[in-house]
């Protein structure tokens, strides 16, 4: 297969994906899967895995990181280009209509009532999304002290959250660096 | 003018500096929102239930609908093109460091500095999602204002007794693993009903 079609077919999965997929991130993954992996075999589960633990070690959203990385290994830069922005663009579409009839419609009594008790509701789904954090991370001193530090930082001081976000990662860099020391002995 | 690089190079600092994705931007997004005076925290939190309830990631949606509410003074065309600069802003730095990260790819796997620096992260974006929540739930039950006799006036109000209901309700509906759009309709009529029944 040339790879100009490689591209047109790596634009279109993803944008289904972008469409399809409610909550972004993780939500994507089994749907690479089954399109990228099942359905076209342009790569294996294995690499499926390198590309959770390299989305979640690098900065930016879950799923802007795959769909670059899968487009990448399949089709080079432009691979990389048309997947990224074919997993964008329904999102960028559909939230820009939306905003234009969230403006009309903000002003209308039941709509403000209604948002007061969804926020009362998406309080609820933060606390479920801490609690698969939670779950997720480390369970160490470092990692106990950590969720602590920067909880209390940002919560009840007015401190910059990018230095609370730089000083954790120095923090744990120092901590494992003193590790590896130890266990060199 | 300056509006659209500021809107820009404020959601590239937000997508370069936030792992993990998802929530995990919040605190970050939070921050750089009301600083500019973009939106209140009311309209951030209502915008979480709107980004649940279509498809795509939370970070591109937010970063889409803050640049149309930015832009959107300069009408439809400075609404696209605010969307526009913060949806690039928030996409660009990921792109980037995914292509070198491709391309030294088993370097970057076993680099002790990455594998040292996650060792912080990842715990960090526990405690940033908890702080996340704190100033959600002032904004939930503490509408008229962090203080005591905020505190006061709320408690005194049915309407405090009504939210903690439906947050509680909620709670217990998100950890039986029901979709969040139900949830977020529930929570959605429950507000209506609470609304007009006071």
């Amino acid at each position: 297969m040339n790879k100009f079609s490689k591209i047109l077919q790596l634009f279109v999965v993803f944008l289904k994906i972008g469409a399809f997929t409610f909550g972004g991130g993780y939500a994507m993954i089994p749907i690479i899967q089954k399109e990228i992996v099942e359905k076209k075999k342009w790569i294996t589960d294995d690499d499926i895995l390198e590309i959770i633990a390299i989305a979640e070690s690098t900065p930016g959203p879950i799923a802007i990181n795959s769909a670059t990385f899968v487009g990448y290994r399949v089709a080079g830069f432009f691979g990389a280009f048309f997947s990224t922005l074919g997993v964008v663009l329904p999102s960028f579409v559909i939230i820009l209509l939306i905003s234009f009839v969230l403006r009309e419609f903000q002003s209308i009594k039941a709509v403000q009532y209604a948002f007061n008790g969804i926020r009362a509701g998406v309080l609820a789904l933060l606390i479920k999304a801490l609690v698969g954090m939670y779950k997720k991370a480390p369970k160490n001193v470092v990692s106990y002290i950590v969720i602590a530090a920067s909880f209390i930082i940002t919560a009840f001081f007015d401190i910059n959250v990018l230095f609370v976000i730089i000083g954790c990662a120095v923090f744990g860099l120092i901590t494992s660096l003193i590790a590896k020391r130890r266990a060199e002995k | 003018m300056m509006v659209f690089l500021d809107l820009f190079l404020t959601f590239f600092k937000i997508g370069a500096f936030t792992f993990g994705g998802g929530y995990a931007m919040l605190p970050l997004m939070q921050e750089e929102v009301l600083a500019h005076k973009w939106m209140e925290l009311s309209s951030v939190v209502n915008f979480i239930a709107v980004s649940e309830s279509t498809p795509g990631p939370f970070a591109i949606n937010m970063a889409t609908y803050v640049g149309s509410e930015v832009g959107g003074e300069f009408g439809i065309a400075g609404s696209i093109f605010g969307s526009f600069c913060a949806t690039l802003g928030v996409v660009l730095p990921s792109f980037v460091v995914i292509l070198i990260v491709a391309k030294c790819f088993e370097r970057f796997k076993n680099s002790f500095v990455v594998k040292g620096c996650m060792t912080g992260l990842k715990p960090a974006v526990v405690g940033l999602i908890g702080s996340a929540i704190i100033s959600v739930a002032l904004t939930v039950f503490l509408p008229s204002g962090v203080s005591m006799a905020g505190l006061m006036a709320s408690i005194k109000d049915v309407a405090f007794y009504c939210y903690l209901v439906i947050f509680a309700l909620c709670t217990v509906l998100a950890f039986k693993k029901v979709h969040p759009i139900i949830i977020i309709i529930l929570a959605a009529v429950l507000g209506i009903v609470t609304g007009y029944v006071l």
